[in-house]
């Protein structure tokens, strides 16, 4: 808009040309329309290209339903526990100096640098047949890897940092002095940190659990690599979508990958609507 | 400087302690096993493994694709966040909202829509194939993956950055006679040069590890279209778990290597915007 206003009142060397602004739009919307667009819309197409009857019958097989149920499964244990870790780590790294804490948050993003199958491996190389931390588990009957603890092991790995990463910057500018105030007039800490501390960083805390949900539920490469691809057993929606695909089974597999890309604009749409309707109660770099 | 805490707040040991512990216990010593498993290896075969063809080919594969597909994001990725942040064009508002899609969009879902796109008979692909041109199940299939996995990274570091510069210091720049181009070049590239530097070292770390979108419209033959995490994957389920583990270390140590880089233009790019500010607050008196 300023570049509009701007553009009026001097002359054309602080803007563009009107038919190089066309051109330039142009571009991005087609780059945008090719490579974000297309690919979305023919999720939903090819899912209904048979008829909603086949789509109906896809979603409602037993297969589909027990990864729809998996996948909720291990997305409900690993956003709390991360949410849990991400409250601990801002409040000790927003809230107090101390030395290596520059290590620390490098440590926390760590997971993001990772390839997803490198994530699920390093729980194969642990708990696998000959892993070297198998000897930890082999007097129980709990099997890890191919079972659904290395599914929720992998997913807490590849999400690990979403919540941290956006409470930590959050904490920070909001630095220490409504706590302060709240000990000075006679809180305890639990008291000043549920009245005082969660509610200033609630929307910047459902944020967070908004995109570590959406990877949760979407992880592909790191929960293939523990799950064994068990039908009905060890299978995520994404296993699922991949299991049918490479059968052929088009519509199914576009089915079931709908409704993940349905989750995945449900997480959009409610990103933006609180970018728009709380960005000053979210951190500095999602303030629009 | 012994552990100490800048405020009287409580909770800094209960809150280190659990963010170490849960760090060292889901992060730490998962990853250290995988240096664990290859140090059992001897130099010489850790060199036969690396050096053997089908591993140079897959980590080739991965660094060009990835470093080719960076580079086109960083072009692409800069025009849409110029778009966005300069002009104003019906559906703006949805187009931003829409950058975000690919961190959102289950990989897998993404691999198979963009097989579907571009393979012979697809919506695009259609048109293509007369022309000669393959996409799907070739390396150029990679690229388009990568492109559409990494635009994101770029837009949405570039963004910010594009919208905090000073319309003042193009405004300077033009009074003094220089023209748009020049404007451009001179004044908002160099300002710009550390965000894109950092939208592009992520976007190729990401593309670097990228599996699920990938092995959908890779086509995944040895040599020509087998990416290295895939590699881990088949070693895995060979059972070769020296093989897995010695590709996997490899490709952790580069990541750690782009991690440090990323974080050193992360801090080239916050000290430029520091100075960019503190050059143009006396001009503008405070910034709203």
């Amino acid at each position: 808009m300023s570049a509009v206003l701007s553009g009026k009142a001097s002359h054309s060397a602080v803007t563009e040309s009107a038919s190089v602004r066309r051109l330039l739009i142009a571009g991005a919307l087609l780059f945008l329309l090719l490579f974000l667009l297309l690919p979305l819309m023919s999720v939903f197409f090819e899912a209904l290209r048979n008829g909603i009857g086949t789509y109906v019958e896809a979603l409602t097989e037993p297969d589909a339903i027990a990864a729809i149920k998996l996948t909720l499964f291990a997305a409900g244990i690993a956003v709390p526990l991360n949410l849990v870790f991400g409250v601990a780590a801002a409040w000790a790294v927003a809230k107090f100096e101390f030395r290596g804490k520059t290590l620390l948050t490098t440590l926390i993003d760590l997971p993001f640098s990772v390839s997803p199958v490198v994530s699920g491996l390093i729980y194969v190389l642990m708990f696998g047949a000959s892993g070297w931390a198998a000897g930890l588990i082999a007097d129980t009957n709990i099997q890890i890897i191919f079972a659904l603890p290395g599914i929720v092991l992998a997913t807490i790995f590849v999400t690990f940092p979403f919540v941290a990463r956006e409470l930590i910057p959050l904490m920070q500018e909001q630095g220490t002095d409504d706590e302060q105030a709240a000990l000075s007039l006679g809180a305890n800490g639990w008291q000043t940190f549920w009245h005082v501390t969660l509610p200033n960083v609630r929307w910047g805390l459902l944020y967070g659990v908004l995109l570590c949900n959406a990877r949760a539920m979407g992880e592909f490469g790191a929960v293939s690599v523990v799950s064994g691809h068990i039908r009905g057993e060890t299978n995520t929606m994404p296993l699922h979508v991949e299991i049918l695909y490479n059968e052929y089974n088009f519509a199914a597999a576009f089915a079931m990958a709908s409704v993940l890309a349905s989750l995945a604009l449900l997480t959009l749409g409610l990103k933006s609507l609180l970018e728009t309707r709380h960005g000053e109660a979210l951190s500095q770099s999602h303030k629009h | 400087m012994p552990l100490s805490s800048r405020s009287a707040l409580p909770g800094f040991h209960l809150a280190l302690g659990y963010t170490l512990v849960y760090l060292s216990l889901i992060v730490l010593i998962p990853l250290a096993g995988v240096f664990f498993k290859a140090a059992e290896l001897s130099l010489a075969e850790i060199w036969a493994i690396l050096s053997s063809e089908r591993v140079l080919g897959a980590l080739k594969l991965s660094f060009g694709t990835a470093l080719i597909a960076a580079a086109l994001n960083a072009v692409f990725g800069t025009l849409v966040a110029w778009v966005l942040v300069r002009y104003d064009f019906p559906g703006k508002r949805l187009f931003d909202a829409m950058i975000d899609l690919p961190f959102a969009l289950p990989t897998a879902v993404a691999g198979i829509s963009l097989t579907a796109l571009y393979a012979g008979n697809g919506w695009i692909g259609q048109w293509l194939e007369p022309l000669g041109i393959k996409i799907a199940f070739t390396p150029v299939g990679i690229i388009i993956a990568l492109l559409f996995i990494g635009l994101p990274f770029v837009v949405r570091t570039v963004e910010p950055v594009l919208r905090d510069t000073e319309k003042e210091l193009e405004e300077a720049s033009a009074s003094l006679g220089a023209n748009r181009w020049q404007t451009i070049r001179l004044v908002l590239f160099p300002s710009l040069l550390p965000s894109l530097l950092t939208g592009f070292a992520l976007a190729f770390a990401r593309g670097v590890g990228e599996y699920g979108s990938v092995i959908f419209i890779a086509g995944n033959l040895p040599y020509v279209s087998e990416i290295a995490p895939l590699l881990i994957v088949i070693r895995l389920e060979e059972f070769d778990y020296a093989g897995a583990t010695v590709v996997a270390a490899a490709m952790l140590v580069i990541a750690f290597v782009m991690l440090l880089v990323i974080n050193g233009l992360q801090a080239w790019s916050n000290r430029h915007k520091v100075r960019n500010q503190s050059l143009a607050l006396p001009v503008q008196g405070g910034k709203p």
